[in-house]
């Protein structure tokens, strides 16, 4: 760790003088090379990267659900059939990204190092708008990336202990934040996934309701978007689906999510949709 | 040729060092930090609710400090620091006790070393493992020393009559509510300097209580606050001393 004013036998000075609470900040000043964003000039624009694709976030009364299918792709190559894009960023709440695979992972990672160490030093958690807006910092840091073809957006979803809902954060690419109180979508098959989601979702639904139309939104987005997975029934690879709820973070065990995908396309058999 | 006006030898420094360091801690009350059955348990007799002696370090590591706050504050911040960069650089099962003890045993030991006044605080560094063989409880003191203890410990300022009473009551394997009832009797037992024995009680109001809990997934470590903790005092409450 470069600290040129540590002193020898001692932690270095980076670590014991007092001052924030983010990671982030603490990291730019102790270890700037570990920051995305930090890889210094880029050649020319890079396209054949990993690129997750689509997640959805469904809210609920008394939660909200997040759900990533499985795919990631090399322009028209499958990369990788059980890439996880939704992860636990605290214990209320998730994050999923869509974009470049590698900073996806990177900025997520961060986060929720992030999260943790503001609530290890400070003994209490940020509030949920607090970080929807940290995140909203680290998509902005990442312009110059996604400027360069680099490009990735999260999602992000949690439950407002003070308000007791369920809450959903989407940004774009220049790190515009903005909530959505119904459902959201995002990734390349977000358009098709959306339309399903406008068609399925009611204000009044359960828990299981918004497992249903979030797993059945990514099938629709599968259906239309070559670059977003179906569930793989030979591999029992199904979505990675999410709940926070007052109870905090939970991922659905394929256990759970296996019958929503099986009755999903027995109806599908019936009735393909056309 | 004269001695420099003021001159002490470096004994007496050392000496002097100590004795100061030692009565600043001795002022404070004690934290006791045990092994029960599915981890450690962190308890310190602490009337704040939100200046805490005890925290959580990284996933399966906890860190409980007595002396001057703002001394062991400053250590507390600088090893969350340290474990958070290790863990984000590496990988979460590459943050150990072990390095973060070594690192404040050679920040404590330098200041003793360097600064005229030394720091006046006593810290325990606690890992817990996947079995209870692999626990790893760490003392740290003023001046750098570094022990690892077995079972349990106890620092701060009666610690002797503490330790004395947790010698006699720790077993290994306890559950959770008889070892609270063994380290709140221990703190008891440490009577703060004026007070006499068994004149204070120690309730739900000023104990700070923490436990890593080995059955717990990825962060271990838990608070214990409000009615879990009422409830665990009150099952042990006929056997209190």
């Amino acid at each position: 760790m470069p600290d040129p004013t540590g002193v020898a036998g001692r932690l270095p000075s980076v670590f014991m003088t007092p001052g924030t609470s983010s990671f982030t900040d603490f990291l730019s000043v102790a270890a700037p090379d570990l920051l995305p964003g930090a890889r210094g000039p880029l050649p020319a624009p890079v396209t054949d990267a990993a690129h997750g694709t689509t997640i959805v976030a469904v809210t609920f009364p008394g939660g909200v659900i997040m759900a990533g299918d499985r795919r990631a792709t090399q322009g028209h190559m499958i990369a990788q059939r059980d890439v996880e894009k939704v992860h636990h960023a605290d214990e209320f709440s998730c994050v999923g990204y869509a974009g470049t695979a590698g900073v996806g992972a990177e900025l997520i990672r961060l986060f929720q190092v992030e999260l943790e160490h503001y609530e290890k030093i400070e003994g209490s958690t940020l509030s949920l708008d607090a970080k929807a807006n940290r995140l909203a910092f680290m998509v902005k840091g990442n312009l110059g990336m996604a400027m360069q073809g680099l490009a990735v957006i999260p999602l992000f979803a949690g439950f407002d202990t003070e308000t007791g809902e369920g809450r959903i954060f989407s940004y774009d690419i220049a790190a515009a934040k903005s909530e959505e109180r119904t459902y959201e979508s995002i990734g390349s098959g977000s358009v098709f996934a959306r339309g399903s989601l406008k068609k399925r979702f009611r204000a009044n639904h359960t828990q299981d309701d918004a497992v249903r139309i979030s797993v059945e939104a990514l099938y629709d987005a599968a259906d239309d978007d070559s670059a977003t997975g179906g569930p793989d029934l030979i591999r029992k690879l199904y979505p990675i689906v999410a709940s926070v709820t007052a109870d905090g973070y939970r991922r659905l065990t394929d256990d759970e999510v296996g019958p929503v995908v099986d009755s999903i396309i027995a109806d599908r058999t019936q009735n393909s949709g056309g | 040729m004269t001695m420099p006006f003021g001159y002490a030898s470096p004994e007496q420094q050392v000496r002097d060092k100590s004795e100061y360091a030692r009565k600043g801690i001795a002022r404070g009350r004690s934290v006791v930090v045990l092994t029960y059955v599915d981890g450690i348990l962190f308890v310190a007799e602490n009337p704040s609710t939100t200046l805490h002696k005890i925290s959580e370090m990284y996933d399966r590591i906890g860190f409980a400090a007595v002396g001057k706050y703002n001394e062991f504050e400053n250590l507390r911040t600088a090893g969350i620091r340290i474990m958070d960069t290790r863990g984000y650089m590496y990988d979460r099962r590459d943050v150990t006790s072990r390095a973060l003890a070594n690192a404040y045993a050679q920040t404590l030991g330098a200041i003793f070393t360097e600064s005229i006044k030394p720091y006046e605080v006593e810290i325990v560094v606690a890992e817990v493992g996947l079995t209870a063989a692999d626990d790893q409880i760490f003392r740290l003191t003023y001046d750098g020393s570094i022990a690892d203890e077995r079972g349990f410990i106890a620092i701060g300022g009666q610690s002797e009559q503490v330790l004395t009473s947790l010698r006699e009551h720790h077993t290994e394997g306890q559950p959770l509510a008889t070892a609270l009832r063994v380290a709140v009797d221990a703190l008891t037992a440490g009577a703060p300097p004026g007070a006499q024995n068994g004149e204070r009680t120690l309730t739900a109001g000023n104990l700070e209580v923490a436990m890593l809990d080995r059955k717990r997934s990825r962060r271990l470590f838990k608070r214990i606050v409000g009615s879990q903790l009422d409830g665990l005092l009150e099952e042990t409450a006929a056997s209190a001393s």
